[in-house]
């Protein structure tokens, strides 16, 4: 089985959020960017795939240089090769059909994407990206089992869960559930070794037009100070969430 | 010109996302037409009473369950059909499933988290939240026909009376519609979900355990809210993995947010930044959720919770 793992390289979950050029770009000063946490996931998966059953593993991720250690730890946590599409993100449907191209090229069985990034949450990137393939498509996947061409994929639904059925070629949207947070594969001093030997080849994007276009950023206004409550009068509580906040 | 919505359907009956996107719609059209395309609905008339003037109303076995690229092709079709040039969907699981194979299949734009009505409509744009709610952005739509995901709870409902013409619709699905087969659902009744909840009843690691969450679902149970955690209460096990809210977890959009012996650390808070009122019971006056917070008790949640919940109850009794 061949499996290609989509790479989104995010701002950590602890950055603090700031513009920059009147608000237009995101400031990336003093951010560390690391691998967005639902294709980490995704990530460890298609690693226990490869274990437990034999499969190659590539990573891929459509952007500029700066983005090349992140794919390196993705080497280092045990991927086979890394592909880079060399050109910015712009938007979600431009990042699916960079994908696209790289998972047709490749032949691959499995595409594995997050449900969303973290930095735009898009939410886009995986449904576009298996609707271009012609693939079929599971989003919000919590479980993945592969037997020969069939999968069984468990999905979070509002207020539960779905199991389905479909054959590969599939693309899912995986997030947090595909594997236990406790099996998140921390590159060793060896990975990182071999990291450095494994082919990270870049190639060129293709022309694509463009369907939205981040004009302006804003942040939210500043929140006033916390009304502090004595716990002997929580009728206060109750008084102020009636009349002022109207939220009972 | 129309703008076409996708109207939620649970066991025939519309969720009240059907109604915000049908609201969110009848806003945009300005005087234009509202079609809303339902699945299943076993009476469509409510529409009316949210701007919507004409139900495309499918009625078809083989759509029972939700499909999304059966859903998908079914919208596709319905919008070429009508000629619309704005989509809207709401932000559930489902929508959010569907919606990129529709943006695909119509060569449209999508903008998905959107918070507010559009900035502008020439050029189209409009407000989404990004950064996990810790920032919004704003964002062009520059495609023909444009597709709006809007967040729950972000636009409201409004109500605009009219009567809809009802019109039977049944679109061609072919067999590669129904590639992904839906084996089960597993779903739990009656229970309020994080998405569609006014109010959320959140607790921690403050709890110390599972078998204190008692007093939690009893809060939820007096408020009609559901109930939600921070990661490593579901990381521990205490409650399922399907209530942790945050970053890596659920959005929260709902007008309450409870939270009961949880920290704030930031990847919770980007969470629940959406919520409009938050609540913070915690015995750590330091804890960083108080600077979130709108209303903050700093207490031992094992001696508030219960005497808060009676309380509530003898408010709801007057109120109800
Ligand atoms: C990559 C990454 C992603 C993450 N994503 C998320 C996410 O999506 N969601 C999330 O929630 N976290 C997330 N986290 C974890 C997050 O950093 C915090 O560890 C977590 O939110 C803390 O949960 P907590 O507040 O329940 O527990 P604690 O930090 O242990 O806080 C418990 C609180 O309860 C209070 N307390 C204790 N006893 C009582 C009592 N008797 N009465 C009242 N109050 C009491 C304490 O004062 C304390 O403030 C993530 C972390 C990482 C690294």
């Amino acid at each position: 089985m061949k499996i290609l793992v989509c790479i989104s390289h995010v701002p950590d979950t602890t950055s603090k959020i700031n513009f920059t050029d009147g608000d237009s770009k995101f400031d990336t000063n003093g951010v560390n960017f690391v691998i967005n946490p639902n294709d980490e996931f995704g990530l460890t998966r298609a690693m226990w795939f490869k274990e437990k059953q034999g499969a190659s593993v590539d990573v891929v991720n459509v952007g500029g240089a700066e983005t090349e250690p992140t794919l390196r730890k993705a080497l280092a946590i045990g991927a086979d090769n890394a592909i880079r599409v060399d050109t910015p993100a712009t938007d979600g449907f431009q990042v699916a059909k960079q994908l696209a191209k790289v998972a047709k090229d490749g032949g691959y069985d499995l595409v594995i994407a997050g449900r969303e990034s973290i930095d735009y949450n898009g939410g886009m990137v995986p449904g576009m990206l298996a609707a271009i393939l012609d693939a079929n498509f599971v989003n919000n996947c919590i479980s993945l089992e592969i037997d020969g061409d069939k999968a069984k994929a468990i999905r979070e639904i509002d207020g539960g869960k779905e199991t389905l059925t479909a054959s590969l070629p599939l693309v899912i949207g995986g997030q947090k559930g595909l594997v236990e947070e406790s099996d998140l594969k921390i590159p060793n001093m060896r990975g990182i070794m071999q990291a450095r030997k494994k082919p990270l080849n870049v190639v060129a994007a293709e022309e694509v037009s463009v369907q939205t276009e981040a004009v302006k950023f804003e942040k939210p206004a500043p929140k006033g100070d916390v009304k502090l409550i004595d716990p002997e009068n929580l009728d206060e509580l109750i008084d102020l969430l009636h009349n002022e906040a109207k939220a009972i | 010109m129309s703008v076409l919505v996708y109207t939620e359907t649970e066991d025939g009956k519309f969720k009240k996302a059907a109604f915000e996107v049908a609201s969110y719609a009848k806003e945009v059209a300005g005087g234009d037409e509202v079609v809303a395309v339902s699945f299943n609905a076993t009476d469509t008339s409510e529409l009316g009473n949210y701007g919507v003037s004409k139900v495309l109303n499918i009625q078809n076995d083989k759509l029972s369950k939700f499909n999304a690229e059966a859903y998908a092709d079914a919208l596709t079709q319905a919008v070429k059909k009508e000629g619309s040039k704005i989509v809207v969907v709401s932000q559930s699981a489902n929508s959010r499933y569907l919606a990129p194979l529709l943006a695909v299949h119509l060569n449209a734009g999508y903008a998905s988290n959107v918070m507010a009505a559009p900035e502008s409509t020439d050029p189209f744009t409009v407000k989404r939240s990004a950064f996990t709610n810790k920032a919004f952005n704003f964002t062009k739509i520059t495609t023909d026909v444009k597709i709006v995901g809007l967040s729950q709870n972000a636009f409201g409902l409004k109500e605009n009376q009219g009567d809809a013409t009802v019109e039977d619709f049944s679109p061609e699905l072919k067999e590669g519609d129904f590639t992904v087969n839906v084996e089960s659902v597993d779903k739990a009744k009656d229970k309020v979900t994080i998405a569609d909840a006014e109010v959320v009843v959140s607790g921690g690691r403050g709890l110390k355990g599972p078998e204190n969450w008692g007093m939690i679902e009893e809060m939820a149970d007096i408020l009609g809210a559901a109930t939600a955690c921070s990661k490593p209460v579901s990381d521990m096990g205490w409650r399922p993995h399907s209530e942790h809210v945050g970053q890596t977890g659920k959005p929260v959009a709902s007008n309450l947010y409870i939270a009961v012996g949880i920290s704030g650390a930031i990847q919770h808070l980007a969470g629940i930044n959406a919520a409009k009122t938050k609540v913070v019971i915690n015995n750590d006056p330091e804890a960083p959720f108080f600077k979130a917070a709108d209303y903050g008790v700093v207490g031992d949640a094992f001696e508030i919770v219960p005497k808060l919940n009676e309380k509530l109850k003898e408010f709801k009794a007057k109120n109800a």
